[in-house]
């Protein structure tokens, strides 16, 4: 199902509905992926947040997690790999977790999911091959196995429910981060852009039968990755390699949502992952950085690598994800500013082609989220 | 009209050099969400960068095609960059430059090479 061309990148299975539809298809992470349609991204992103977009991530990494013996054994090797709470997850149920190094970097970031007797984890795709490297060295009492053979769709927006619930009966009844096993489709109430969504994994041989019966619903529509990326953007969702990365700690990413009170000091679990001196360090004094919502004042966007200067011209840090909001209507931005320069409304100057421009310190989202808890 | 290899086109109007970019150039940048013009009574010399376009996508320079000076610009694309994907060819120029003899033009393509580029 997955042909490798002669440049070089990976073809999955929905390659030839994407040309079909128009789509523009480009290199992303090994793999040639479609970046947008016909209407282009500023319609594809309003599209996705008025009515129901469908992308396809098949280029991420599925793996499953299974235990050589008990289960808790799984979870205890899992819980030594990021400072989640995996004990503590009901069946059925997802969640955000973080793989940590050494120095309290990040690894990269992923969901995973409580199977019962075995874990469902979905990684970014740049991340795949070292994550299950790192994984399976690192956790030997755990069978890693990398799932090859299915592709993983997103149907997000406000009309994603109705939409999937017409091709899939029941799945209006879960909720966010909800996830159900009917039949070989695996769906889960989650998704990268802000909306209410699912996404849905499910054999590459049936995926294109399936998008198909998706796009023939009432106002569901093709998106590509470049409306996926102002998306989340526009969330205040982190894009690894960009955002963050094994330099940047989960506490200066402003993630620390994501370490339950049992993995921090004086929780049942505290502690024992990678890099927790460092974590737990900073979630006690604070970071010397932190990642904040950027919004320049004027219309030029401040893009990824653009430095920031407090008013008095000393560099204070730097735009790490940068564009223009579609929803929002303006230019938007993160990035990392040293902590006394974080507040919302500080004003701080980021510079573009050699000027000087002013942003705000703004809160995150910048469109509000819409998750159906 | 004549267009340049750097996808941009020009129109004589009267004395002046009218300048814009093509729909083949508009497409490949996408949504066009900002740009910059730059200051009238400006002399620019053959491939220095006079506007800045951003779009969803990226950031991109208009060079100027020809040596001139730079004696209107078009205040309407500050206000509303997506002009510059609805009529390309037509409201979206850019900037309009006086040059010593028009037929500097003539170096540049014609619609039928033009068309064959971008074939």
């Amino acid at each position: 199902m997955a042909d490798l061309e002669a440049d070089g990148l990976v073809r999955l299975g929905l390659h030839d509905l994407h040309v079909e539809l128009g789509g523009k298809m480009v290199p992303f992470a090994g793999y040639e992926m479609p970046v947008q349609y016909a209407p282009g991204v500023m319609k594809e992103h309003l599209h996705t947040r008025s009515a129901a977009g469908l992308f396809d991530v098949s280029h991420m990494g599925q793996v499953i997690l299974r235990p050589k013996g008990p289960m808790a054994e799984l979870v205890a090797a899992f819980e030594a790999l990021m400072p989640v709470d995996v004990a503590g997850l009901a069946e059925g149920r997802q969640r955000y977790g973080l793989l940590t190094n050494d120095t309290g970097g990040i690894l990269d970031d992923l969901m995973f999911t409580n199977r019962g007797d075995h874990l469902y984890v979905v990684v970014n795709a740049a991340c795949k091959a070292e994550d299950i490297a790192h994984m399976t060295a690192r956790m030997p009492a755990v069978s890693v196995e990398p799932v090859t053979d299915r592709a993983l769709l997103a149907l997000q927006g406000p009309g994603a429910e109705a939409a999937l619930e017409a091709v899939l009966p029941g799945v209006s009844a879960m909720r966010f981060m909800d996830h159900r096993v009917l039949g070989d489709t695996w769906v889960s109430r989650s998704g990268y852009t802000g909306e209410d969504g699912f996404e849905i994994s499910l054999p590459m041989a049936a995926a294109a039968v399936f998008a198909r019966k998706l796009l023939a619903e009432p106002g569901v529509a093709p998106i590509g990755l470049g409306a996926r990326d102002s998306l989340r953007l526009e969330a205040g969702l982190c894009l690894y390699g960009h955002d963050i990365d094994t330099t940047t700690s989960l506490v200066e990413a402003a993630l620390t949502w994501a370490i339950q009170k049992s993995r921090r000091a004086g929780g049942a679990r505290e502690g024992g992952f990678p890099g927790a001196t460092r974590i737990l360090r900073e979630l006690a004094e604070g970071p010397e950085r932190l990642r904040v919502g950027l919004a320049p004042e004027g219309r030029a966007p401040m893009r990824e690598g653009v430095e920031i200067f407090a008013e008095d011209g000393t560099p204070v840090g730097r735009v790490t994800s940068g564009g223009f909001g579609p929803s929002v209507n303006a230019p938007i931005a993160m990035g990392y500013v040293a902590s006394r320069f974080t507040a919302p409304g500080t004003r701080l100057l980021g510079e573009v082609r050699g000027k000087h421009l002013p942003l705000t310190v703004t809160e995150l989202p910048f469109h509000p989220t819409r998750y159906k808890r | 009209m004549k267009y340049t290899k750097d996808h941009e086109w020009l129109r004589v109007e009267g004395d002046l050099v009218v300048v814009g970019i093509t729909e083949h150039a508009a497409t490949q940048l996408g949504d066009v969400v900002f740009v910059e013009l730059p200051e009238t009574e400006t002399m620019v010399a053959e491939g220095d960068e006079v506007c800045v376009i951003e779009s969803v996508k990226a950031a991109s320079d208009i060079l100027a095609p020809i040596d001139g000076e730079v004696v209107e610009v078009n205040q309407k694309l500050v206000d509303a960059p997506a002009l510059v994907n609805e009529d390309p060819t037509g409201a979206a120029w850019f900037f309009k430059l006086r040059v010593d003899d028009l037929s500097v033009l003539d170096q540049f393509m014609d619609e039928d090479e033009y068309q064959e580029l971008i074939g």
